[in-house]
């Protein structure tokens, strides 16, 4: 495992097969993504990298304007104008995604990479019914029959667990609940069995019981289908249940990648602790949470040298002056911060 | 109830919603179609009392008419029937001035602010201006006591000649806070006043929430779906499920054990902050259409221990223990149901 940390951000101890390390299903290397507005150019994001493999859930987690949708949309190609990928690297199996002409781009669309977004009814034609949009989603890319298309259709609303598929597909978005809503949009990503999933807060607008009936659902068809899933979320407690490894997203940068039990045990970053801290939960009933002063910063009027310093109550002059670069831990783990939470394993050569 | 001087009571109060038939409709039933009036009950013979100085927090999905409740208790919605009490005094019968007087005392915090909040006013204007119609304070003084407000919530007063969309999220939530406090009030009623916020700011707010309490002497009526967030803040909560309270408990006591089997399920369907990886183990279903409630225990087509009589008798708000009540009829077997206990969303078999 210590083998491939020298690597960053590293992958997870899994890749290794028969002494070789397993290529990751997506990568991004520093992905930089700008907005030209009209004060000037905002970095939405800023030098991402991360690796997902096959079968793997990585928790993207960040507050609003870190960045987090904008990396997802990204791996879709989904950034339009006044965005920009302005540099960097995504591969998909291998395959580069960025500069690819449109028309490859949705052949993969859909097909090898799919999308779930947090309000399912701007996901939906809402003046087509299920069926036709189910089955133009299966013909647009493989040649069926429509009766074949329509069949695997059914299949794929009842593995979604929406009873009567059949006399469901004949209806209108509006006639569904959100969290049914929810369900045909993710059947419909799940059709062709996407290599990657990027799910933007999917659950975030659904009550705690659908939450987990989705969550349960969306678990079984990515372990099924070995789909990678990027999951998109500003709720770490989603992600405790559901990810294998978390990247902690602050103004464009990822802060803090580890997996799922390291970081929320053990964090690193004074962000991310502080995160875990504002989350209410049984242990702090009554006591006052541990909040984070401040606010998330302005993409236009990011601080200087580390971002969060203004908020940081470990913060030193080192902070104002001089970016934190990624620095490796023990456990395949990395983050950026001068005065991390836990201490340093002695620098791998 | 043995509670001592209810601020807040409560008795029997149900809210109906009744869609009217339309032309077409009232047409088509001279022909014979037989069509009658939807009517909701969104609020169905609900009793609750909240002590001076307690949080109560009121939980369910959505839909289950919790919102619909804290409008009540607020005074924006009139029950279709029973009583609302203010320190023992039914609102309905109150007139002029003394009804005024309890409508202040008690105030509401909305869930959007953008939404309640007048984008064409400055936020001094929209804090200031109850306090003086009402003759809180002179119009002279309004400027100092708006200051003095802002700072209370910590929004900085030199901001106060700004418009609300120059705020950020858990700045205009601020400002729906120091509006309601304006008025002086003794109860705020808080609508997923968080729902929308980031986790750090969320934390913010509801670390200001509990200060104010202490600082003002507030009650509050925490309405949310977010179960970790009442779980932090309340004393008692009460889960409602289509209209009905179905278990009312404090909140230490009905975390740790719940009694209905909803607010078992509900439970463990909240995400905890376990790096852990959970099976999410589904409540089967959707919360019913409240137009068609299931007949007797409205929970019973989703409920795994449902048997006969759960389908015909509407079971009644009754004591399990000192200070918790439940609606369940396996209370009633010749065993009380003992409440499951948890231990961090794991349920130990006994």
């Amino acid at each position: 495992m210590s083998a491939e940390a020298s690597s960053l951000p590293s992958p997870q101890g899994r890749g290794t097969q028969g002494g070789r390390a397993m290529t990751p299903i997506l990568s991004v290397r520093d992905l930089v993504v700008t907005f030209a507005i009209r004060e000037g150019v905002v970095t939405a994001v800023n030098g991402v990298s991360f690796d997902v493999h096959r079968g793997e859930v990585l928790g993207l987690v960040g507050e609003s304007g870190s960045g987090k949708s904008v990396t997802g949309l990204a791996i879709l190609g989904l950034v339009d104008a006044p965005g920009r990928i302005e540099a960097g690297s995504i591969r998909l199996e291998g395959e580069e995604l960025i500069g690819k002409p449109e028309r490859e781009l949705r052949r993969l669309r859909g097909k090898r990479l799919a999308m779930i977004f947090q309000d399912p009814m701007t996901t939906l034609n809402p003046v087509l019914r299920i069926d036709t949009q189910m089955i133009e989603a299966i013909r647009a890319h493989e040649n069926v029959s429509e009766k074949a298309a329509r069949d695997r259709a059914r299949q794929a609303l009842l593995k979604v667990g929406i009873p009567s598929p059949e006399e469901r597909l004949t209806a209108y978005p509006h006639q569904f609940s959100g969290g049914m809503r929810q369900r045909v949009a993710i059947a419909t990503a799940l059709l062709h069995r996407p290599a990657v999933l990027v799910a933007d807060e999917p659950t975030t607008a659904l009550d705690v019981t659908i939450q987990a009936q989705i969550l349960a659902e969306v678990q079984e068809l990515a372990a099924e289908s070995g789909t990678a899933m990027v999951w998109i979320t500003h709720d770490l407690s989603v992600i405790a249940g559901l990810a294998d490894r978390i990247a902690v997203m602050y103004a464009g940068r990822i802060v803090e990648t580890g997996a799922v039990a390291d970081v929320l045990e053990r964090p690193i970053h004074p962000y991310t602790a502080g995160l875990i801290g504002s989350v209410p939960s049984r242990n702090k009933r009554g006591v006052p949470l541990a909040q984070i002063p401040g606010m998330t910063p302005s993409l236009a009027k990011v601080p200087p040298a580390c971002p969060f310093n203004p908020r940081c109550p470990r913060a030193s002059v080192t902070c104002r002056t001089i970016m934190p670069e990624p620095t490796p831990y023990d456990g395949a783990r990395m983050a950026r911060c001068h005065h991390p939470l836990i201490e340093q394993a002695p620098a791998a050569a | 109830m043995a509670m001592p001087d209810p601020i807040i009571a409560l008795e029997n109060v149900s809210k109906r919603f009744v869609k009217p038939l339309d032309a077409a409709e009232k047409i088509a039933n001279l022909f014979g179609a037989g069509l009658s009036e939807q009517v909701v009950r969104a609020v169905d013979n609900v009793t609750l009392t909240i002590a001076e100085g307690e949080v109560v927090g009121l939980v369910g999905e959505s839909g289950c008419g919790k919102s619909t409740l804290g409008r009540i208790v607020a005074g924006i919605l009139e029950p279709s029937a029973g009583t609302v009490r203010f320190r023992g005094r039914a609102l309905a019968e109150l007139s002029g001035k003394e009804r005024r007087a309890a409508d202040l005392a008690i105030q509401m915090v909305f869930q959007d602010p953008m939404a309640s909040l007048n984008p064409r006013r400055r936020v001094v204007e929209i804090i200031g201006e109850a306090p003086v119609v009402h003759g809180l304070v002179r119009p002279a003084e309004m400027d100092a006591y708006v200051c003095e407000i802002m700072a209370r919530v910590g929004l900085d007063p030199a901001t106060r000649r700004r418009y609300p969309h120059q705020f950020s999220g858990g700045q205009r939530a601020r400002i729906g806070i120091a509006r309601a406090l304006a008025v002086k009030p003794k109860v705020l009623v808080c609508d997923e006043s968080t729902a929308a916020l980031d986790v750090s700011i969320q934390a913010q707010v509801l670390n200001l929430f509990m200060t104010l309490r202490q600082e003002f002497g507030l009650t509050y009526l925490f309405v949310s779906h977010d179960l970790g967030v009442v779980e932090h803040i309340s004393d008692r909560v009460a889960v409602m499920y289509l209209g009905r309270i179905v278990e009312l408990s404090p909140a230490d006591e009905i975390f740790r054990a719940p009694n209905h089997p909803y607010t078992e399920a509900l439970l463990a369907e909240v995400p905890r902050l376990e790096p852990r990886k959970k099976r999410f183990s589904a409540l089967k279903g959707e919360i019913p259409s409240p137009l068609h409630p299931p007949s007797g225990c409205h929970f019973h087509p989703r409920c795994p221990f449902a048997f006969d009589r759960c389908k015909v008798d509407r079971p009644a708000l009754k004591k399990i223990a000192p200070g918790r009540f439940s609606a369940c009829h396996l209370n009633d077997g010749p065993e009380p149901r003992p409440g499951k206990a948890f231990s961090d969303g794991e349920a130990v078999a006994a």
